[in-house]
């Protein structure tokens, strides 16, 4: 060892000079405060009811509910190893997902990260081609090779699910770059989790899409942890808006728990991006149920605090309470609409155990395989 | 002997190294509060506390960057990757920055740096997860890399990584975690670049590293049964390899088999297969086998990932082939 070891003694650090501050501060240390006041501005409602329409506001109110059924059966099977690696669950994000699509056209793309189901489901993938996809199966989106974190639909400018933290902002931007290339009206919307931000390549992708007036719309949902870690503990700045600001780029904060407000925010992004070429940077602070992945026991946060999220700011409870204040629809109405939603993820759970597995011939499609240093 | 998981033989590593050496400290994703991704860091926090145990933004480039610059002037970081398939992110501090320091500098500098983390498939996680990348490493002047199979074997070498002056790359196995094993209480340490034998033979030597040494056990079991004793090598350390071991174990078996869990071309196992080719040219007496992933990223799908990665039964039909048995 000593004949390959540098001339230079690493210097001793001095006990005494030791820092005694930690770098990332504990949990206890950090105040909670990312509850925004739950309450529906009512003259959002209004306006919104005008321009959607009631049948397309109930449609979104089915949309939520569907999402959130399809997890809760996701989660059940992935109990029942029918889904396997990671799965990373969207109950408590309904809002997002659904306000965006909501907004978007069908010549609109969106790129998105490995906590996608909902962001596929809401941009109007079927229940049976996701759960299909999360089983492996040969009638998935991707026939199975994909898997939960890796959802695709070009037929549907969906342009995946991806897995690498922070990766797919860089690929949402390049999306709107072919946009604007051809001259096309359209958007990319790019969803990243709050921790994906300190990634190099989301500055990288941010000044680019600033400089070049990309069609880009970053939605980062805040969820407020990064698996076991929340934003405040290792980002300098808790307003995440400003990330934006060294980019001059169009950024806001949104209640992402109110489908209202991610819809308004979002249709306002695309008008902004296809009017005036601006990019634009929207922070949903939305919240997530449960663990980061099927086998993450979230001991890093208390019950009270999920249960004071759920109780104040459930995302399809509100959107319950305005349409029957409104009388959209009837609790009854409702009710049928999210009886409707089991059933039609639950035969989702059917459809996809009845499913083959992909013939194994198929091994080696899809790919140019180097023969013959793949020996076989 | 005293009994303990793999992941509990690298606590353990970090903690004796910790304690002896002040400069000694781990960083990473989720290795403080959360007790590392896959509980490796467990109870560290709490025993050596938070300037020592540093949880990060997921900013690996960054993270590792700070690291290396921290090294050079000696302080002696243990980075934690929560997987390989991350670390690449910051394969350009380490292949540009860190790998050229000592050198570069004409030896002013040195980077004591260990960056260590889960490499591998882990079962159904898909073709971003999956992936064993330490070719990318092993290609690189510089650098040191190890990858150890066992509870004892980890822990002894994570600890010479930890003292060793250069920057070592640790990849371990995400399935190979919760593995239990024999480790010693009184304290060893396990040499840089020595190889091991994990199964003595006299017919053909298996030449592995990680997870496929057990791969490779398993199939020697196997071939017993057909009369043929495969002696199992484990490299341990894939940068530098242990050149005397392979020697040594083919010179009596005259018939070797590479085995390895990554992509066939341009890999470790093709150049091994190419050491043992040159160097032991006159000792074979059959073409070097090899048994690799197909040449494809990992399919999620249950049925289709078995059928990618290295088998028993690959491993069986290449020691057969190279003893010339149907
Ligand atoms: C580059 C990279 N580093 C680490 C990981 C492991 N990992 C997967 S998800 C995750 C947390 C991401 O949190 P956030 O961006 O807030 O999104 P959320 O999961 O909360 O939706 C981490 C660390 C990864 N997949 N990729």
């Amino acid at each position: 060892m000593a004949k390959g070891s540098a001339k230079k003694e690493p210097k001793v650090v001095g006990e005494n000079k030791a820092s005694t501050t930690p770098f990332t501060p504990a949990r206890h240390e950090i105040p909670y405060d990312h509850l925004l006041e739950a309450k529906t501005d009512a003259r959002l409602g209004k306006r919104l009811r005008k321009e959607l329409g009631d049948d397309k506001i109930v449609a979104m109110f089915g949309d939520m509910v569907r999402l959130r059924r399809f997890e809760e059966q996701a989660g059940r099977a992935y109990q029942r190893r029918k889904i396997r690696g990671f799965c990373h669950l969207y109950i408590g994000q309904e809002a997002v997902a659904v306000g965006t699509m909501s907004a978007l056209g069908e010549a609109d793309s969106i790129v998105t990260h490995y906590r996608e189901h909902g962001h596929a489901l809401a941009r109007g993938l079927s229940s049976n081609g996701v759960m299909a996809e999360l089983f492996g199966k040969v009638d998935g989106y991707a026939r199975g090779k994909g898997g939960s974190m890796h959802i695709f639909d070009a037929s549907r400018n969906f342009y995946g699910g991806w897995g690498i933290v922070g990766g797919q902002i860089a690929l949402g931007a390049g999306v709107a770059f072919a946009n604007k290339y051809r001259g096309e009206k359209s958007v990319c919307v790019c969803f990243l989790g709050e921790g994906a931000i300190h990634q190099g390549i989301v500055h990288e992708s941010l000044n680019m899409a600033a400089k070049w007036r990309l069609p880009l719309i970053t939605i980062i949902e805040n969820n407020r942890y990064a698996m076991g870690t929340s934003i405040e503990r290792i980002s300098a700045v808790t307003d995440l808006t400003k990330k934006a600001v060294g980019y001059d780029m169009f950024a806001e904060s949104v209640d992402g728990q109110d489908v209202f407000s991610v819809h308004a925010a979002v249709k306002a992004a695309a008008d902004r991006a296809n009017n005036e070429g601006r990019p634009s940077f929207l922070e949903m602070r939305t919240y997530r149920y449960r663990g980061h992945s099927m086998t993450d026991p979230s001991d890093y946060r208390s019950k009270e605090e999920v249960e004071q999220e759920q109780d104040l700011r459930d995302p399809i409870v509100r959107l319950r309470n305005w349409i029957v204040a409104n009388k959209l629809k009837s609790q009854d109405e409702l009710n049928a609409i999210d009886d409707a939603m089991d059933r039609e993820t639950k035969d989702a759970v059917e459809f996809a155990d009845k499913s083959e597995f992909i013939d194994p011939s198929e091994l080696t499609t899809d790919v140019y395989v180097e023969w013959p240093f793949d020996i076989e | 002997m005293r009994e303990l998981a793999y992941r509990e033989a690298l606590n353990e590593a970090l903690a004796e190294e910790m304690e002896r050496d002040e400069n000694v400290f781990l960083i990473g994703e989720e290795v403080a509060e959360y007790n590392g991704a896959y509980k490796v860091s467990k109870g560290l926090l709490e025993r050596f506390g938070a300037r020592r145990v540093i949880d990060t933004p997921i900013a690996e480039a960054g993270f590792a960057g700070i690291s290396i610059g921290a090294a050079f002037t000696g302080l002696r970081p243990v980075v934690e990757m929560m997987t390989f398939n991350f670390a690449i992110l910051a394969l350009d501090m380490v292949a540009n920055h860190a790998a050229k320091a000592r050198y570069m500098s004409a030896g002013q500098l040195s980077c004591p740096i260990v960056i260590r983390g889960a490499g591998g498939a882990g079962g159904s996680l898909g073709a971003q997860h999956s992936q064993s990348l330490e070719a990318q490493y092993v290609h690189i002047p510089g650098l040191k890399v190890m990858m150890p199979s066992t509870p004892h074997d980890a822990k002894g070498m994570l600890k010479t990584a930890i003292r060793d002056p250069d920057p070592v790359i640790f990849i371990e196995s995400e399935v190979l975690y919760g593995m239990k094993g024999e480790v010693p209480e009184e304290e060893y340490l396990i040499p840089m670049g020595k190889g091991d034998i994990k199964r003595a033979g006299k017919d053909v030597t298996l030449i592995s590293w990680s997870r496929t040494v057990h791969t490779c056990l398993e199939a020697s079991a196997k071939l017993a049964e057909e009369g043929i004793e495969a002696e199992v090598l484990d490299l341990r350390t894939i940068r530098p390899i242990d050149k005397d071991l392979i020697r040594e174990s083919v010179k009596k078996t005259n018939r070797a088999v590479v085995v390895e869990e990554g992509w066939p071309w341009a890999s470790v196992g093709a150049s091994v297969a190419e050491f043992v080719a040159r160097d032991l040219f006159d000792w074979l007496d059959a073409p070097v086998g090899r048994v690799h992933q197909r040449d494809i990223p990992m399919p999620y799908a249950f049925n289709l990932e078995p059928l990618s990665l290295p088998s028993v039964e690959k491993i069986v039909e290449a020691a057969r082939a190279a003893c010339y048995r149907k």
